[in-house]
């Protein structure tokens, strides 16, 4: 067993991350040992990741104590980057950790930057320079590699970016120098958040974090109406929009919605969120309040101009087009559906549901020959059925502890499963329609054949 | 919580839709189209119980394909009632005579979300019908909720079906109440024999006196055709009932 990780009072005494824990007790006896827990470090850090997003939305892992934000553009909404910067550790500060951060043009400097000289800030364009004097281990490179440039005197990086490239290259690979060139702000590397990167963003940052309805809903308001202006100058829509509310004390809720078409019209917005929020088991809870509030815009697409449409066809369309976007809001778009047809013969598979919002038009043709039931069971029922053997239409049969006198009878109609899909033969299904002495008209199937398998009766379906 | 104003405003509108009556669509049964003043009433909401619930689902769909015209359907439907009596199925309904791309499909938890997904719907004046499918008696469906279903449906002119398996007849607002059971195939056709009929009996009628018809449901044409038998029919002895009915309200 090692140590894992030490704090400020153990490191003064000398103990380090990688000693054998006998080592280190055979030192200090009175040793406070904790065993680590790296699930439940990793989901920490994702918790505080989260935190951070009411800086950016743009936030990475680096596993496993370190977040990379990319804060380009932001700054000026911090009163610049030493603010920012001091903010961010006095927050996390305060909730219990202890922190170490720099900002720099790339985020591998950044990176070098908070590990080895925190609080850091790389004047821009000036990485090469700041972070030259550091070792070279501050560049996170293999253990191969950093072994390697230390056996050839390289102690740090202002020494190894003073070697010519095609050196590097030919003893340590194309990858090493690619990292290399991007610490020293030489090459862009975007790092990869863990969120994907919004179309469109628009949010509100609160002096004071606000907790009553009207002014979230004001927001929400608000904001749909910055987005619907940035939408409309690209001549777009989104299909999807999400809005983040950041609590005061580190929480974060999303709530998202999605839309058959693209769409921007702030009203339209709105009430497809007020239904969301509306349908919610537990109402969205602002704690003491949120800080920020922001509105996410993806998957933009091309839309017309929004006119007002003389085409009356064209407005129900719309109205329809919303009402589905309403109903799906509310109930969740695996509950509001279309009929799909599909290219087969069995007939639990003849039609799907597909999500209403993702449905395309497509037409039916009606079946010229046999009928089919109005209604049908999801798992066929079985029966009990007397049947003429072989083959038969039943004579009576007893469903769900009722019997029934078959007085009409059609069929059989042989539906072969489809044996090129499964791995054992299935039993063919001998389909008949059959009407009882009141009227009553049923789907039936046997399955299987009398002399070969034990066949089985069931009920399919229900005719009107 | 309305103010006096909203309340003023909303008997306007309902004293408005009064004077003017409801157009109405013809059935195509002679007897029934009659007994309902020339046909069934649109823009408003109507009732079918189920003696039997896979002829009141088809009842159910000629009555909407009737009311709806060419426009769109959204068809509402409690989970529970999927398991009971099976789900609904596009070709069953191309069968019949609908287009199912012109069906919007709403599966619902409960009665309460089915009830406020059928308010939904009937503010959209893109529909041409909403059916909802409640079984039971939840105690959320009541006098209350079905005058709520009427003032909806007469707003917008989306005519609005509640069809009811397994639930006893109560105190309603709706223009009609049908009780459904299936029909036997006439006598005579034995091979093409299959056609939707139906022992309908017009149980309540607001503006208009009851009845109780054999009406068969021609899939190609759209339209019912009164069978050559006609008469009125008695509950054969034997039959045992689908449900127990009570008449109240």
């Amino acid at each position: 067993m090692r140590l894992y990780a030490v704090d400020a009072k153990a490191a003064k005494l000398k103990l380090a991350p990688g000693m054998p824990l006998a080592d280190a007790r055979a030192r200090i006896p009175a040793l406070n040992v904790v065993e680590a827990d790296e699930p439940a470090d990793a989901k920490l850090l994702n918790a505080i990741a989260d935190w951070c997003e009411r800086f950016t939305p743009l936030v990475a892992l680096d596993a496993p104590h370190g977040l990379l934000l990319d804060v380009t553009g932001a700054t000026h909404l911090f009163d610049g980057e030493k603010a920012l910067l001091d903010r961010i550790r006095k927050a996390l500060a305060k909730l219990g950790f202890a922190v170490r951060g720099a900002i720099a043009g790339s985020a591998a400097a950044a990176r070098a930057l908070a590990h080895y000289a925190d609080g850091t800030i790389a004047p821009p364009q000036r990485e090469a320079e700041t972070i030259a004097p550091l070792p070279i281990a501050a560049l996170n490179l293999d253990y191969a590699i950093t072994h390697g440039l230390r056996r050839a005197g390289l102690k740090t990086i202002g020494q190894v970016a003073s070697r010519t490239r095609p050196e590097l290259t030919s003893r340590f690979g194309k990858q090493m120098v690619f990292l290399l060139d991007h610490a020293l702000g030489k090459i862009e590397k975007p790092i990869s958040p863990r969120r994907a990167i919004p179309d469109f963003l628009a949010e509100h940052r609160f002096a004071e974090p606000v907790a009553t309805q009207d002014v979230i809903e004001a927001s929400i308001s608000s904001l749909a109406q910055n987005i619907a202006a940035m939408l409309e100058k690209h001549g777009q829509g989104a299909r999807r929009m999400e809005a983040a509310f950041f609590r005061a004390d580190g929480a974060v809720h999303r709530i998202a919605i999605e839309t058959g078409a693209p769409v921007r019209e702030p009203k339209i917005v709105e009430r497809l969120f007020r239904e969301r929020l509306d349908s919610l088991h537990d109402p969205l809870d602002p704690g003491f309040g949120f800080d920020v509030i922001r509105l996410c815009a993806d998957k933009a697409e091309r839309m017309k101009p929004e006119t007002i449409g003389f085409d009356a066809n064209d407005n129900i369309d719309k109205e329809i087009a919303f009402l589905t976007d309403r109903l799906s809001a509310r109930f969740g778009s695996h509950r509001v559906l279309r009929f799909q047809s599909q290219d087969t013969h069995i007939p639990e598979a003849e039609a799907v549901t597909v999500p209403a919002q993702q449905a395309r038009s497509h037409s039916w043709k009606r079946g010229e020959t046999q009928r089919r039931p109005l209604r049908l069971f999801a798992k066929p029922e079985p029966i009990e059925a007397m049947a003429e053997v072989p083959d038969g239409p039943p004579l009576r049969f007893r469903w769900r502890r009722a019997l029934h006198s078959v007085a009409r009878a059609e069929g059989p109609e042989r539906i072969a499963m489809e044996w090129w899909r499964h791995q054992e033969s299935m039993p063919t299904r001998d389909y008949f329609r059959v009407e009882d002495r009141e009227g009553r008209r049923f789907w039936l199937y046997r399955d299987g054949l009398y002399g070969r398998e034990h066949p089985r009766w069931f009920v399919h379906g229900v005719f009107a | 919580m309305r103010t006096y104003k909203e309340q003023i405003h909303s008997l306007q509108e309902l004293l408005r839709t009064d004077g003017q009556p409801h157009p109405r669509v013809a059935l195509g049964h002679a007897e029934a189209d009659a007994r309902l003043s020339g046909g069934l009433a649109c823009g408003t909401l109507h009732e079918v119980f189920a003696g039997d619930a896979a002829a009141a689902t088809g009842f159910t769909t000629a009555l909407a394909l009737r009311a709806s015209g060419q426009k769109q359907l959204l068809w509402i439907r409690q989970d529970f009632s999927a398991l009971e009596q099976g789900e609904l199925s596009a070709t069953g309904f191309l069968d019949l005579g609908l287009d199912p791309s012109r069906v919007i499909l709403l599966r619902a938890a409960n009665a309460s979300d089915a009830l406020r997904a059928g308010a939904d719907g009937l503010s959209c004046s893109g529909l041409g019908a909403v059916v909802m499918e409640i079984p039971g008696n939840p105690k959320i469906l009541d006098l209350t909720a079905s005058r709520r279903l009427v003032l909806a449906a007469e707003r917008k002119g989306v005519t609005a079906f509640l069809l009811r398996p397994d639930a006893r007849a109560e105190a309603s607002a709706a223009e009609t109440r049908w009780i459904i059971r299936a029909a036997p195939s006439p006598e005579n056709e034995d091979d093409d024999w299959g056609s939707p009929i139906f022992d309908a009996q017009l149980a309540r009628n607001r503006h208009g006196g009851t009845g109780h018809w054999i009406m068969e449901w021609s899939c190609d044409d759209g339209y019912f055709r009164q069978t050559n038998s006609g008469a009125v029919v008695s509950a054969p002895a034997d039959r045992p009932a689908a449900t127990p009915l009570r008449r109240a309200g």
